[in-house]
């Protein structure tokens, strides 16, 4: 029981994406930028955003230091986020949001609820929940007050 | 593996586990293994069965009423302070100032005694493995006056250069700011040199002794410290509880910290006179049952032959640094002679977080993080560590489950 939760935890897909995060580096001419921190651990990570001028995310990198989870979900998050339109994206991030807390997440996308499958296993960690939406909630700063 | 160590021969770690009732409970269906004492240790049953029964039996407000519970609460309160008197050797009872914690006892120290002395430019000295407590009361100084810190570097092995420190205190330097011994590093000060350095240029010294005074028997006196720092909750005490040793010499100058109820002697509408230590830095109702608790604590870790509890606890380290040699993919931060009973590292390829999660799921308690001690973490040039700290119930028992669980991770995160 214990160790299904923490293999699901820190399954292969999640691990892979610590390892070699995506879209890892600062961002040459980005329009947007936001610094996040957890005071508790000291996990850190800069979200680098391009926006278009409709708002659609054009490109996005990241940096940062941290823990397995929170590398994985920026690594992930850069991933899925980069194309979408600010809507697509605040939908997105809306549906992590419920599905790492253990909520109800119906309302993504299939393909998006997917991918994103791999991190529910954190709502079993409630303690760990805060590393998983660091990047999120970060993204979310970047675009609403890091214009640069 | 698990022969019980021959030099612990007149402590018996077994025997006091059962004082301990937290520890016979499970999580995730596996035996605690409580390695986090250096953040708040467990209370014996005695302590918690003192505090219900004086509740029970004798509580009501200190120093107020004249009724018969009044009394005996009062006196339980003053015994309290003469058992941390006791405690610490201090040469009088109002030499000891009850406080929150450990926090609180430094922020007076710092609001009381340090900031009306400190002119623009004037210096305090600290040591980088400083806890967060015993570094942010200074900055407030160096914000809010223009005080200068000035901060000294540990070797790598984690032990401090007294020669460094020594050359830190200059004439503009108002404390020495020290912890008795690093939360972090484990490294155990040596704080009767240091002090007597310190004297020699007329200089005093605070030491914060929330660790230190866990490990070993504290004699303020023989020490010769000017301010020395315990909190309860560390103490196999309860929260909420603490004390500061204060020379008399010192206290008398001080002003007061907190206004209220207790701390005064004459209130009038245009003039007001304080009370005498301890009461001057005691305003308001203070924790009373914890108070009691705390002295109950006391009692219960004096109770031990505490240098077979010393070498009870240096066991279980060595036992530790041992066993984690076999992981090359582990670094020890912290490898001071004579340190004491904390181990932290941190490993390759994995985040002190997922590593605390894992040994979680094991039934291991270990803190993880920068342990409010971010300046030493600068230092050692890691954003956070594992930390196992042991104390006097622990086992080498619990040193090989935490050797399993590190494995056991290591499968899983690498």
């Amino acid at each position: 029981m214990t160790d299904n939760a923490l293999r699901e935890l820190y399954q292969e897909v999640i691990l892979d994406h610590s390892r070699h995060p995506r879209h890892y580096g600062a961002l040459d001419h980005a329009s947007h930028k936001a610094e996040g921190y957890n005071p508790l651990c000291g996990d850190k990570v800069t979200v680098y955003l391009k926006l278009d001028a409709d708002g659609r995310v054009g490109d996005i990198a990241f940096e940062g230091k941290g823990c397995a989870i929170s590398q994985a979900s920026a690594s992930m998050m850069t991933d899925m986020l980069k194309g979408r339109t600010a809507e697509e994206a605040e939908k997105l991030m809306q549906g992590f949001l419920h599905l790492v807390k253990g909520e109800d997440a119906s309302d993504l996308p299939e393909d998006d609820r997917e991918r994103l499958e791999v991190m529910g296993g954190i709502s079993e960690f409630p303690m760990r929940v805060k590393c998983a939406t660091l990047a999120w909630h970060t993204y979310k700063n970047a675009v609403e007050e890091g214009a640069t | 593996m698990n022969a019980p160590s021959k030099i612990a021969a007149s402590f018996d770690a077994e025997k006091a586990r059962a004082d301990f009732e937290i520890l016979s409970r499970t999580v995730y269906g596996k035996p605690l293994v409580y390695l986090d004492s250096g953040a708040s240790a467990q209370k014996p049953r005695i302590v918690l069965d003192t505090m219900r029964d004086f509740a029970q039996g004798e509580y009501a407000n200190v120093h107020r009423g004249v009724h018969f519970l009044s009394a005996a609460a009062t006196d339980r309160y003053e015994a309290a302070r003469r058992t941390v008197q006791t405690f610490l050797n201090a040469a009088r009872e109002d030499e000891i100032i009850f406080t929150k914690g450990g926090t609180e006892a430094i922020n007076l120290v710092s609001y009381s005694y340090l900031a009306p002395l400190i002119q623009p430019g004037d210096e305090i000295v600290l040591t980088v493995m400083e806890h967060h407590s015993n570094i942010v009361p200074w900055h407030f100084l160096r914000e809010r006056a223009g005080a200068v810190l000035k901060w000294v570097d540990v070797r790598d092995d984690g032990s401090l250069d007294i020669e460094a420190l020594d050359a830190a205190i200059t004439n503009k330097t108002k404390l020495v700011a020290v912890t008795h011994m690093s939360n972090v590093l484990g490294t155990v000060t040596p704080l009767k040199d240091i002090i007597a350095r310190a004297h020699a240029k007329g200089v005093p010294v605070l030491a914060d002794g929330c660790q230190g005074a866990v490990h070993e028997k504290v004699d303020v006196q023989a020490l010769d410290v000017d301010f020395y720092v315990v909190t309860g909750h560390k103490l196999y005490g309860p929260t909420g509880i603490g004390a500061l040793y204060a020379k008399r010499a010192h206290l008398k100058g001080m002003r007061p910290f907190n206004g209220g109820g207790e701390m005064i002697r004459e209130v009038m509408k245009d003039r007001i006179t304080y009370a005498d230590a301890p009461a001057r830095f005691e305003a308001g109702t203070p924790p009373i049952i914890e108070t009691v608790g705390l002295a109950t604590a006391l009692d219960y870790l004096s109770g031990f032959d505490r240098a077979a509890v010393a070498a009870h606890e240096h066991d279980l380290l060595t036992y530790a640094r041992e066993q984690l040699r076999q992981f090359n993919w582990l670094r020890v931060i912290g490898d001071a002679p004579g340190k004491g009973a904390i181990i932290s590292f941190e490993a390759d390829g994995m985040h002190a977080h997922d590593l605390a999660t894992i040994l979680d799921r094991e039934g291991v308690a270990v803190r993880a993080g920068h342990h409010c001690a971010q300046v030493l973490m600068e230092r050692f040039n890691v954003a956070s560590t594992s930390r196992a700290s042991f104390a006097l119930y622990n086992t080498r028992a619990d040193v090989d489950a935490l050797v399993a669980g590190l494995s056991k991770a290591r499968g899983i995160l690498t």
